[in-house]
């Protein structure tokens, strides 16, 4: 087994002369109507964006949506569901979930994403393994581009962090678009001030 | 202005009539070109085989015969992209430099150096299908390429909107390359012909009636496709369109 | 190994004619998106100057930020393995596995793992190994290397799935009704994520030194499955991938996926920094061939890919011979540059591959000089002697030929002689492979030389 040591001694002895880091500007932000802009962005990626007038009102959004009888875990006070989630959850027990339902902690116009780590998912596996996500969404937690995001300090903390754009998607066969390859089958933004 | 005509070893072989139209054209202008006749080739299916050592000799010919001249025009883009990136086996010299730096490609020399957009002299009355070779494209960065944004521009075809009559098409996918690449057409044969194939079906899908390129190797690859395929499209140079060609 | 003959594969791909247009044709189309894509983003050039920037100037410092990435992960309690070599990297995955009693793995898509033959590796020890990817499952299943990094299976037609599936894993082999087919994937693989004693491993597309983060970016969430169900994540990690801080990913983020698909990002952008707790996370650091490329003054850019596959898309070589004829882990323009380093000889005819048109190089996010290092490789391979087509003693005489007027007129003076008497420049009559499906040129009455001498020059008008 090589060491650690006979490891980085190869490669320092085979990295070429030193280049300089280069300087990374920000470029201008094409600003406009942030909230605009992410909805375009979000359908193109295949999500869809509702709105909500209280946080009570999404439960009845997702029956309307998605059925009277699904199970609903939600790592969001904001909403209760009809199976406890908590960080000892067992990820593989969402696996049954119909519809997981997870505050995000901001959005970004550019792509049509939206952002979680470990605080808002409470179980990571939460965003993948049922078979709907509903994003809450403060429209006042925007960003302009990805270029903003990555200097965010978000980072730093986020034990595990995603940027996650509309459903689970693939165009493996024959190009055709299908959603819902491994992940969701569909992701719904419902635009909801933070309390 | 001293120049000096260049003529690449297959049109001298195989296409004289491309390397008379460009002497004839540069004439037409008032220059005085010189032909050096001990001109052999500029070494590029050496250089493309690998055989860069093995390049010397030709390159030494090449300096030798081109040393001395403010211009050296030939009507080929890969030949003349090869000379002024790739004859490195031999000595750099000041001499060498010189004659590297002063290698033009015949639609570069007319568009830039002779400032020439008339050709009064000639009528081409036909739909075109412009071809231009990835060497003029890419290499010698004659016209804008679709991978790459920006102000859209093409030399050979300002230069071609000086002959009258002439209406050009748009086939979709108008600068992929042909599939010629040197010894690539014998040693990748069937994709080199499947890329040919694939350039005349989409140069007459467009309503070509010719199709004009500034690189005979090119179209001497469009043509062999063409007439293999009973296809009815008709292939000349920019050259012999610029020199007043009918046909 | 024997030489792969590039050319003989691309030939019975373009046989294939329903297969070789569609190929194209999708491919082309991936290529239009990106064009869109790369054309919206004012600052684009630049993006791709400073994408190519920070790649060289990480590799030429890529020991401390090696060490600075090791240091980052540890603190945050992933336990960092190095792999000198494919074998290394592979025993060390079975290591951990068996140690922890696991005998599943469920992965994600990585060229490296492909590239290191893992899967050769564990199964017969005794793990299964599920690829999750759509398209690396289909080529887990038919036994073959993916055909291109972002697609693996292109190559295929929903009948060849449909057969495929139906003969793996009971689906309806006349069903090739690509929703079904997708759907059954789903349902066969989602068994293996929830398994016990299974352990999930992703690829790594970039990896942060400042943080010790490793970013995978997938658009059907199975790395993300991967990594956050089972209690332990593997991730591979081949040593080019570091960059050096998270803001530049503000940087390859915005760049990889409009240059892949043509679609702004990937439907997950995922950033794997600490363990869950509870769990165990480890990072395999890969060299495998990496570090003597980097000392390789011509070749050592090639170590910039971010695996983006825009090249492969934009080659219209590759788009007609389909990834497989290229006959390693990677194909295409890219394939071309790497895969000599791992086997001269078996991989010499790939650089003649080519037609050097650049576009490759255009589209490249971090402006690796492909068209550049494909000719720079021929002569490599002219040095060694390896050139498919033409042997060394031809290529001597040509020279020797072309550097002489007199014997060069002499030889080109008569015109049906020409070629035949041209020393051959493969070893094979060109006339022969060239008048297959094409017609010769004419053999016009005299050469533009004689026709100067009879007519400008003075002479007799012969040669």
């Amino acid at each position: 087994m090589a060491t650690r040591e006979a490891f980085i001694a190869k490669v320092r002895q085979a990295q070429p002369a030193a280049r300089p880091r280069p300087d990374v500007p920000s470029f201008t932000t094409v600003g406009g109507d942030l909230r605009a802009r992410f909805t375009s962005a979000l359908q193109t990626m295949g999500g869809t964006c509702v709105e909500a007038g209280a946080a009570s009102e999404v439960a009845s959004l997702i029956r309307e949506r998605f059925g009277a009888t699904v199970s609903i875990a939600s790592a969001t006070a904001e909403v209760s569901g009809t199976r406890l989630l908590t960080a000892d959850t067992e990820p593989s027990s969402l696996q049954d979930i119909d519809v997981g339902v997870v505050r995000a902690r901001f959005g970004v116009a550019e792509t049509g994403s939206v952002w979680f780590s470990e605080r808002e998912y409470v179980v990571n596996a939460l965003g993948y393994i049922v078979q709907h996500l509903v994003v809450l969404l403060d429209p006042a937690q925007l960003v302009d581009g990805l270029q903003d995001v990555y200097r965010r300090d978000d980072f730093r903390d986020a034990r595990y962090a995603a940027l996650v754009t509309g459903p689970s998607a693939t165009a493996d066969i024959e190009g055709v678009l299908i959603r819902g390859a491994q992940g969701v089958r569909s992701l719904t933004v419902v635009w909801l001030a933070a309390e | 202005m001293k120049v000096a005509l260049f003529i690449p070893c297959f049109i001298d072989a195989f296409y004289p009539e491309v390397g008379i139209a460009t002497l004839e054209l540069l004439e037409r202008f008032g220059i005085q070109v010189d032909y050096p006749q001990e001109q052999t080739c500029c070494g590029q299916p050496m250089g493309n085989s690998g055989a860069h050592a093995e390049a010397a000799g030709a390159e030494r010919v090449f300096a030798r015969n081109f040393a001395g001249y403010d211009y050296i025009v030939g009507p080929s883009a890969s030949c003349i992209h090869h000379v002024r990136e790739h004859l490195t086996a031999i000595d750099q010299t000041d001499e060498v430099k010189k004659v590297r730096a002063s290698a033009y490609e015949l639609v570069e020399f007319l568009h830039d150096v002779v400032g020439a957009r008339e050709f009064p002299w000639a009528e081409f009355p036909y739909r075109v299908g412009l071809h231009n070779s990835c060497s003029a494209l890419r290499h010698l960065k004659e016209a804008s390429i679709s991978e790459v944004a920006g102000q859209p521009f093409s030399k050979p075809r300002a230069l071609l909107e000086g002959v009258k009559g002439i209406e050009f098409v748009k086939p979709s996918r108008p600068d992929e390359c042909c599939g010629f690449g040197g010894t690539f057409s014998v040693t990748e044969e069937p994709v080199s012909v499947r890329m040919g194939q694939d350039k005349v079906r989409d140069h007459l899908n467009a309503g070509a009636q010719y199709i004009v390129s500034g690189d005979m190797s090119c179209l001497m690859h469009q043509q062999g496709c063409a007439e293999r395929m009973k296809a009815d499209a008709r292939f000349i140079h920019i050259a012999q369109v610029l020199n007043g060609a009918r046909a | 190994m024997s030489r792969i003959d590039h050319a003989k594969a691309a030939g019975e791909f373009i046989k294939k004619t329903e297969h070789v247009a569609f190929h194209d044709k999708r491919l082309w189309d991936l290529r239009e998106k990106r064009d869109a894509q790369a054309h919206g983003i004012a600052e684009w050039e630049t993006l791709r100057e400073l994408a190519s920037g920070i790649k060289e100037h990480t590799l030429s410092h890529l020991s401390e930020y090696l060490e600075q990435f090791a240091a980052s992960a540890e603190a945050n309690g992933v336990v960092v393995h190095w792999a000198a070599t494919a074998e290394e990297h592979n025993a060390l995955v079975h290591k951990i596995m068996s140690e922890r009693g696991m005998t599943t793995l469920v992965k994600s898509k990585s060229m490296l793992t492909d590239e290191c033959k893992m899967r050769e590796y564990l199964e017969p020890r005794g793990i299964t190994v599920m690829e999750t990817d759509l398209g690396e499952r289909i080529q887990q299943l038919d036994h073959q290397d993916p055909s291109h990094m972002v697609v693996p299976a292109v190559h295929k037609l929903r009948a060849d799935v449909a057969e495929l599936f139906g003969r793996t894993i009971g689906t309806d082999p006349h069903n090739s009704d690509i929703h079904y087919l997708a759907e059954s994937q789903r349902m066969n693989t989602r068994p293996y994520f929830v398994r016990e004693k299974t352990a999930g491993m992703t690829g790594c597309n970039f990896a942060v030194a400042e943080t010790g983060t490793v970013v995978v970016c997938t658009n059907e969430g199975n790395a993300d499955l991967s990594a956050n169900v089972p209690p332990l994540h593997i991730a591979s990690i081949g040593i080019e991938k570091l960059i050096p801080k998270v803001s530049d990913l503000g940087v390859f983020i915005r760049m990889l996926s409009r240059s892949a698909l043509g679609s702004p990002i990937t439907q997950y952008t995922s950033h794997f920094r600490a363990p869950r707790p509870g769990t165990e996370m480890h990072f395999i650091l890969v060299d495998h061939g990496r570090s003597e490329r980097l000392a390789m003054d011509d070749f050592w850019y090639s170590l910039k890919c971010i695996r983006c596959g825009a090249c492969m898309n934009t080659c219209p070589v590759y788009r007609r011979s389909g990834g497989l004829s290229y006959g390693g882990t990677y194909s295409g323009p890219i394939g071309a540059i790497i895969n000599p380093t791992f086997d001269l000889k078996r991989y010499s005819a790939l650089p003649f591959a080519s037609t050097l048109n650049g576009s490759c190089t255009n589209v490249c996010p971090v402006k690796i000089n492909i068209h550049e290092q494909i000719y720079k490789w021929r002569t490599v391979i002219a040095e060694r002697h390896e050139v498919p087509f033409v042997k060394q003693e031809v290529l001597k005489m040509a020279g020797r030929l072309l550097a002489s007027p007199t014997l060069y007129r002499a030889t080109v003076a008569s015109m049906s002689g020409a070629l035949r008497r041209l020393p051959n420049f493969v070893l094979y009559n060109p006339l022969n492979i060239w008048g297959r499906q094409r017609e010769l040129p004419e053999a016009p009455k005299q050469t533009f030389h004689a026709w100067y001498k009879q007519n400008r020059g003075g002479g007799d008008g012969n040669a």
